[in-house]
């Protein structure tokens, strides 16, 4: 009886990066809460996005690497056959996200870069996983996209100024076939985010709802709505 | 920096219109060996600029790839060898992207192309 639990835990923590082998910096977020939220989520997901079988996976805002590094630990059935972009707009992170990255003996394009600027024209319609732990606590608007470790939290009014920037450039990275998933706080408003992206054809679900003593946090997962998906997804809209 | 990621990278200064291939400078690369994935290879095919590829693989002293390419080769083992080859397993670690319109050059340092912009140009 006990040890299937262990194992179980076991199971999960092989198929996610490993907190030690994180590189750090001063300057970039390390793995926290909403981090392990995201990772969570996509764990939850993992049978689903093995059938999915995505191309090309993108991180947008990688920080220290620890979720691109999970995402590609845990698709890593499927072998050579999956590539990796990760961005962010802190050039240590991107740094950061390399080391970890090499540290597990994985590989992802990492580049410097301000969401996917440089990337989204070529790379329209070509990503079937866009992963997003964006900055969304609400801060003055100034705060928005400063130097260092500040760019990575630090999210405007109701936390949603780099959010509603990123939307646009997800639906565009998007292939028709293309999942979403993002980490939101109360404070951004969820219910009016997937609102929004309903009219943009997006059917959305809750992965992961996690409430601390700080924060509520949920992870949203996106997808084209009318779009076949391989579960049964299609009928359980949020809405 | 993988070819592959050179050939999906475009300027994203304001105003330039077209901005792409960008010109690559490669002071030091490694050739890393992938799994060879022909799925991958003939998803991919129809999204890469080949000129843009065969130009930057001829600048890390790679000069196996043809000129031009069309989907029939993806039958052939050898090209396909040669694609992957290209785009996958080598990766520039120092060098250069310079955008062909305005010259601006985004450096490439441990192998990530940096693409943020001054504030002048967004």
């Amino acid at each position: 009886g006990a040890s299937i639990p262990w194992r179980a835990s076991l199971m999960k923590l092989s198929r996610t990066a490993k907190i030690g082998l994180v590189s750090c910096h001063p300057e970039v977020y390390e793995p926290c809460d909403d981090s392990f939220a995201l990772v969570d989520a996509l764990l939850a997901d993992r049978e689903h996005l093995i059938e999915h079988r995505p191309r090309l996976c993108m991180e947008l805002g990688c920080g220290s690497g620890y979720v691109i590094s999970s995402l590609a630990i845990m698709l890593g059935e499927l072998g050579c056959g999956v590539h990796y972009f990760a961005t962010d707009i802190n050039p240590d992170a991107a740094q950061v996200t390399r080391e970890t990255l090499e540290a597990h003996g994985l590989h992802a394009e990492v580049i410097s870069t301000d969401i996917a600027s440089g990337l989204q024209k070529r790379l329209a319609g070509m990503i079937d996983v866009v992963v997003v732990n964006p900055p969304y606590v609400p801060t003055p608007e100034e705060e928005v996209g400063c130097k260092g470790i500040t760019a990575s939290w630090a999210g405007g009014e109701n936390g949603r100024t780099v959010i509603d920037r990123i939307f646009p450039i997800a639906d565009e990275l998007l292939s028709e076939k293309g999942w979403l998933y993002m980490v939101t706080l109360t404070a951004n408003n969820p219910t009016q985010v997937c609102r929004m992206m309903k009219e943009k054809g997006y059917a959305s679900r809750i992965v992961v709802q996690r409430s601390t003593e700080e924060e509520s946090l949920h992870v949203i997962k996106f997808w084209r709505d009318g779009v076949i998906t391989n579960s049964a997804e299609g009928s359980d809209s949020w809405f | 920096m993988r070819l592959l990621t050179h050939n999906m990278l475009s300027c994203n200064i304001k105003g330039v219109a077209d901005g792409f291939p960008l010109r690559l400078e490669a002071e030091k690369w490694a050739e890393k060996e992938v799994e060879l994935n022909p799925d991958f290879l003939r998803h991919i095919f129809p999204k890469i600029e080949w000129k843009a590829l065969a130009g930057a693989a001829q600048v890390v002293g790679y000069g196996e790839l043809p000129d031009e390419a069309d989907a029939t080769m993806l039958d052939s083992d050898d090209f396909l060898r040669r694609f992957h080859h290209a785009l996958l397993e080598i990766h520039v670690e120092e060098g250069a992207l310079v955008c062909p319109d305005t010259g601006r050059r985004f450096p490439i340092n441990k192998g990530i192309p940096n693409m943020l912009l001054h504030e002048d140009e967004v």
